[in-house]
């Protein structure tokens, strides 16, 4: 890989966009172009990598995140009184701006992408943890009370009533978890985590087409992990769909 | 893997967070800048302040647009898909790219900055303020039209004041979404408490903590100001009922 300000061999380019076009100064003044085809066409591979980086951090991000606001939620869900405090604490994790977060941690865990997660993870919690609560507080207490009459115990009702019912609003906050994850790891390039931001930020900071491109890797993939959520709402409700059909 | 360009830290000597709470108070040798002092309360208050202009001047562009369109449209029980579709696309817009982007195709400074930070704080003024009306019982709102309000007299006496604890979320998601993102606005010529990290080769590594702390503090104050501001503004009757 080479400075991506330097246009690579223009051999096999002369097709589609650029057709008219003078060859010799193919984008040549990048950075006054707003999108430049010619680039793209030659340089898709150089996003490849971070690519995959950038999912490096976030599925681990969010399975961690998953796992422990779930958990609180479960657990919280058993001993109401950790409600509120657990929403609190979750909250200002929240609310801390994620770039902020990344720099109070160097000191611990340094630069990389290890840190990338943890920030990551613990920023999705409020919204999965408050989701989850909401989902198993919605469920309605005589369906409760007929799983109990017919001799569920409350481990069974739990896992067996409850849950199932809270999966639209459990699925609705991992959607949002997702969303704003993916957009957010792209700041994992200040702390030198690699991913998409790679593109965007750095070297490239001057060059339009490398930022759109990686822009729109980032949104595509915040839409197919928001697809994907929705297909799992589907199958794993089949209920719902009976019920409006 | 260490893999970044020209902007990136390479090594970084442990920052401690002693040395970054010196920094904020007073001005500090930092290890990149051979003896010469930098940081300090007053450029701490300085930036911090630049921080919330930037902040403020760019929440009160999405409001001004944002507010009265989520109003209007939850009033009216129009453009759903408008409203909550553009909130959650939102939220995939990734910050660095869109501050990149500003720097490079716009041009920097604060009347470039400020607009497209105000975009980030639209979405969810926008969902939330439709959200928040559309949701007010149909009934209230018949009565009101019955003792003879007007439609703008509705939405401002009967609907925006039931509907205050989610239009209020909406802000705070903006608000704390544009501070965010105002960190990082240095690299579009903006001034913001970002210099300290965005800068490092000028504050050094206590600077960098220094201000993630800071921002850290800013989001959090902000915050809870906000929340604060939503309990003043929630009428009595609704917290009785939600008590």
């Amino acid at each position: 890989m080479g400075n991506p300000l330097v246009i690579a061999a223009v051999g096999e380019v002369g097709e589609g966009f650029i057709k008219e076009r003078d060859v010799g100064d193919l984008c040549q003044a990048q950075t006054q172009h707003v999108f430049c085809f010619d680039w793209a066409r030659e340089n898709i591979d150089r996003f490849e990598t971070p690519t995959v980086q950038h999912l490096q951090i976030v599925i681990p991000a969010l399975a961690i995140g998953f796992v422990v606001a779930f958990a609180l939620a479960l657990l919280a869900h058993r001993t109401r009184w950790l409600q509120p405090p657990l929403l609190a604490a979750t909250g200002i994790l929240y609310t801390i701006p994620s770039i902020a977060f990344f720099f109070l941690l160097l000191p611990l865990t340094g630069l990389g992408r290890d840190t990338a997660i943890i920030v990551l993870s613990a920023y999705t919690l409020q919204i999965i943890y408050r989701n989850t609560i909401l989902g198993l507080n919605n469920v309605p207490a005589a369906v409760k009370d007929a799983a109990r009459g017919m001799g569920l115990t409350q481990r069974q009702i739990l896992w067996k009533v409850e849950l199932p019912l809270a999966i639209p609003e459990i699925i609705a906050g991992l959607r949002v978890a997702v969303v704003s994850t993916i957009a957010i790891a792209t700041l994992a390039v200040l702390i030198s985590a690699g991913g998409l931001g790679t593109q965007m930020y750095g070297s490239n900071l001057t060059f339009p087409t490398s930022i759109i491109i990686a822009g729109a890797i980032v949104m595509l993939m915040a839409l197919a992990f928001d697809a994907g959520l929705l297909l799992v709402q589907r199958l794993t409700t089949p209920w719902r769909r009976a019920a409006r059909a | 893997m260490a893999k970044g360009g020209a902007g990136m830290i390479g090594q970084l000597p442990l920052a401690s967070f002693t040395g970054a709470i010196e920094f904020i108070f007073s001005p500090q040798e930092s290890n990149v800048t051979g003896g010469k002092k930098v940081g300090g309360f007053d450029k701490s208050m300085e930036l911090l302040i630049k921080h919330l202009e930037v902040t403020a001047l760019a929440l009160a562009i999405a409001l001004v647009i944002a507010l009265p369109l989520g109003l209007y449209l939850g009033h009216r029980g129009k453009g759903e898909q408008l409203a909550v579709g553009l909130g959650n696309a939102g939220r995939a817009i990734p910050e660095l790219a869109v501050i990149a982007l500003v720097a490079v195709l716009i041009g920097v400074g604060l009347p470039n900055v400020a607009p497209v930070l105000a975009i980030l704080g639209i979405p969810p003024i926008l969902n939330n303020s439709y959200v928040g009306v559309s949701q007010v019982d149909r009934a209230t709102v018949d009565a009101a039209r019955g003792i003879g309000m007007s439609e703008t007299a509705i939405i401002r006496k009967v609907e925006l004041p039931i509907a205050i604890p989610t239009v209020m979320g909406g802000i705070r998601s903006a608000a704390i979404a544009i501070l965010a993102t105002a960190t990082i606005a240095p690299l579009a010529g903006v001034e913001s408490l970002g210099d300290f990290i965005i800068n490092r080769n000028v504050y050094g590594e206590n600077g960098l903590l220094a201000g993630a702390i800071l921002v850290a503090l800013l989001a959090l104050t902000i915050e809870g100001s906000l929340a604060l501001l939503q309990r003043r503004l929630t009428s009595d009757g609704l917290k009785v009922k939600t008590a």
